[in-house]
């Protein structure tokens, strides 16, 4: 069978209304077309170096490497980037793109608020309109970021269908889109959806494993022995991911969010627990029911709720480029904790999925080893859910 | 020929929508059988799926209620086969991918032909990705049906040529519900159609009362209606059949 446009292996693809196909369509010409303009990657670069502070900094974590008493471990600091998350560095790519097409409305959907804040800083530095969908539920888990992107001058529209959270968000974005082409752009938050997302996202978030290359060679004279990032459709992952692909001593290991725990129904752990099947634009692995019933996942973190992952993951697990380890909301709480007390940094919630699990090989390592830790974001949105989680009557 | 043919000989195709299961499955059959008595040429059937994205709420909340009443895809075929001991007329299935994907594609589609499902609608599979299916739905008999959307534009032709049993023109933007105007240049779009293919073709998405029915059955084969009906089962439930009749009589009565 000749495979379609936008595939990874057998995932991928674009199972979309015929509504979107045109759109899609224009799209993937559009990026084609200005991905290898040197006046676009000009103003693109420039945004990225002198707006979102880039290329943000490989930090060597001596503390925490000392306290484990194992593998050099090093965090990949895109907290650090304006907006305090990886998010800044597709929504610049995507709104430059957007503008270039003639579009003046950016949509976008939501889970944790930071693909929200992000796509509703690009809209005001751009001068565009800005709708974001966001999860109900997820609107109360993060008020702050709901506070955030209004004052950017987003409109945020609580979702009240099926769980309220991002899928939802994913759905509505994509109904909306299909109701207003003309002028909108769909800024899609992660490597997932139909083609040319996955392949755009990756590509605008691919700096990150293009930086993490250049940082480790002139610190170390090596690449590092592994990378490791949370993943939830993906994004931040597959930036850690891309520029080692084809380094195959370098381990690639992606962090899903395990809840409370891979054997409970209180899971978002997709490639862990899931099945292939076809969603959101996608081929890919999601968590699901025997007849194809998307299943209600759960997390503590809003960003890593979701029942898909991007197709190029399920694809680097299929063919065992890449790890999928699961790792819980108790682990993930305890490494929020850890990296705050041990190394001053507060991660988000998210990322910190990806330092319980470095700090769980990290010990059994060679202190000749490398571990790359990609801190995706920053934690200050997180830090009144976990003290609740903990206990705490603790209200933003 | 096949039998969706039928449906369109000779007069304007009515065709109603219903979600299986909603609010569940005896309402369902009752539902057919009125719509059948009062004048329906073809009947869609949904097989719920948890997330339809090309629904607006309404559908949405069908498909909810339905999941939540205990529908399954294996009890959506035992509702076809019992009815259709009753029912002569064309049954299509409208469904999302993932429904057909996850039960497999080759007993899906040996599943309709055993229960007399003679074509299928899947929202999320445009023409680059039909092949996912097209195959197996031909050898099983199954019509796998094309949508045209307002922004097709340069792709009409190419969908059309390749079309079976009928095509579905998508009235506007958007996702399904009532609308109380429909302002897509449908005359363009169904003359490119009528060029390219004698499938026959029929206007879905917004449209609700007999005046629309009437309008759209001028400029196209055949007129679809969903949201309308779902709304009418909201209302009456288990009550509703003879509603949603009495409905599908005065709709059917506005396009002759």
């Amino acid at each position: 069978m000749k495979e379609t446009k936008g595939r990874f292996g057998i995932h991928g693809g674009q199972y979309i209304p015929e509504t979107l196909m045109n759109a899609v369509i224009e799209l993937e010409n559009a990026y084609n077309h200005y991905k290898n303009d040197p006046e676009f990657n000009k103003e693109l670069n420039y945004l990225l170096n002198d707006y979102a502070g880039r290329p943000s900094k490989l930090y060597f974590a001596k503390k925490m490497t000392e306290d484990l008493g194992g593998a050099k471990i090093y965090l990949k600091r895109e907290d650090l980037t304006h907006t305090g998350a990886h998010k800044i560095n597709n929504v610049l790519g995507q709104a430059l793109l957007a503008k270039k097409m003639g579009k003046r409305r950016l949509i976008a959907e939501t889970g944790a608020g930071q693909h929200g804040v992000a796509t509703a800083t690009a809209a005001a530095l751009m001068g565009m309109e800005c709708v974001v969908f966001m999860g109900e539920e997820d609107t109360i888990r993060q008020a702050l970021n709901v506070y955030k992107m209004r004052l950017l001058g987003a409109t945020v529209i609580p979702v009240t269908s099926g769980t309220k959270t991002l899928k939802d968000a994913v759905s509505e974005a994509m109904r909306e889109w299909t109701s207003r082409i003309d002028d909108t752009h769909y800024c899609l938050g992660s490597v997932m959806g139909p083609h040319p997302f996955p392949t755009i996202v990756r590509d605008f978030q691919a700096v990150i494993s293009k930086e993490i290359k250049e940082q480790i060679l002139e610190k170390e004279g090596r690449l590092p022995d592994a990378v490791v990032a949370c993943v939830g459709g993906g994004s931040n992952a597959i930036g850690s991911f891309y520029n080692f692909i084809e380094d195959k001593e370098v381990a690639l290991i992606g962090c899903e969010a395990a809840g409370k725990g891979i054997h409970t129904f209180e899971t978002a752990a997709t490639i862990n627990t899931g099945s292939l099947g076809i969603f959101h634009g996608m081929k890919s692995y999601f968590c699901q029911d025997e007849y194809g019933q998307i299943a209600p996942v759960y997390s503590i973190s809003a960003g890593l709720d979701y029942p898909g992952v991007g197709p190029e993951h399920a694809y680097l697990n299929d063919i065992k480029r890449a790890s999928y380890v699961p790792v819980t909301d108790d682990e993930a709480v305890e490494a929020f904790e850890y990296l705050s007390r041990t190394e001053g940094i507060i991660p988000a919630v998210e990322s910190a999925h990806a330092v319980a699990y470095a700090k769980k090989i990290a010990p059994s390592m060679g202190k000749d080893k490398i571990i790359v830790i990609t801190i995706s974001g920053r934690g200050d949105k997180d830090c009144a859910a976990i003290a609740r989680y903990k206990g705490e009557d603790l209200y933003e | 020929m096949n039998k969706i043919y039928e449906a369109f000989k000779n007069k304007k195709a009515f065709i109603p929508f219903i979600t299986c299961g909603d609010p569940d499955v005896a309402t369902t059959k009752a539902t057919i059988l009125e719509m059948v008595k009062n004048g329906a040429d073809l009947i869609e059937i949904g097989i719920p799926f948890s997330d339809p994205t090309a629904e607006g709420v309404v559908i949405q909340g069908a498909n909810i209620r339905a999941l939540a009443g205990g529908i399954t895809t294996d009890k959506v075929f035992d509702m076809v086969a019992d009815v259709r001991k009753e029912v002569s007329i064309p049954l299509v299935f409208m469904t999302y991918a993932n429904v057909v994907f996850s039960y497999g594609a080759e007993k899906f589609f040996t599943r309709c032909n055993e229960v007399g499902i003679d074509g299928i609608i899947l929202p999320d599979i445009p023409f680059e990705e039909k092949k996912e299916f097209l195959d197996v739905a031909d050898r099983h008999n199954v019509d796998l049906i094309s949508l045209i959307a307002p922004t097709s534009d340069d792709r009409i032709a190419m969908i059309v040529k390749e079309a079976k049993g009928f095509l579905y023109i998508v009235s506007s933007l958007g996702v399904t519900g009532t609308r109380s105007e429909i302002t897509t240049d449908l005359d363009s779009i169904v003359k490119i159609v009528k060029e390219n293919t004698s499938v026959p073709c029929a206007i879905g998405f917004g449209i609700s009362t007999p005046q629309q029915a009437n309008e759209m059955s001028q400029i196209a084969d055949g007129v679809i209606v969903g949201s309308a009906i779902i709304k009418l089962l909201k209302k009456y439930k288990t009550e509703a059949p003879k509603y949603i009749g009495e409905y599908v009589k005065e709709m059917k009565e506005a396009m002759n």
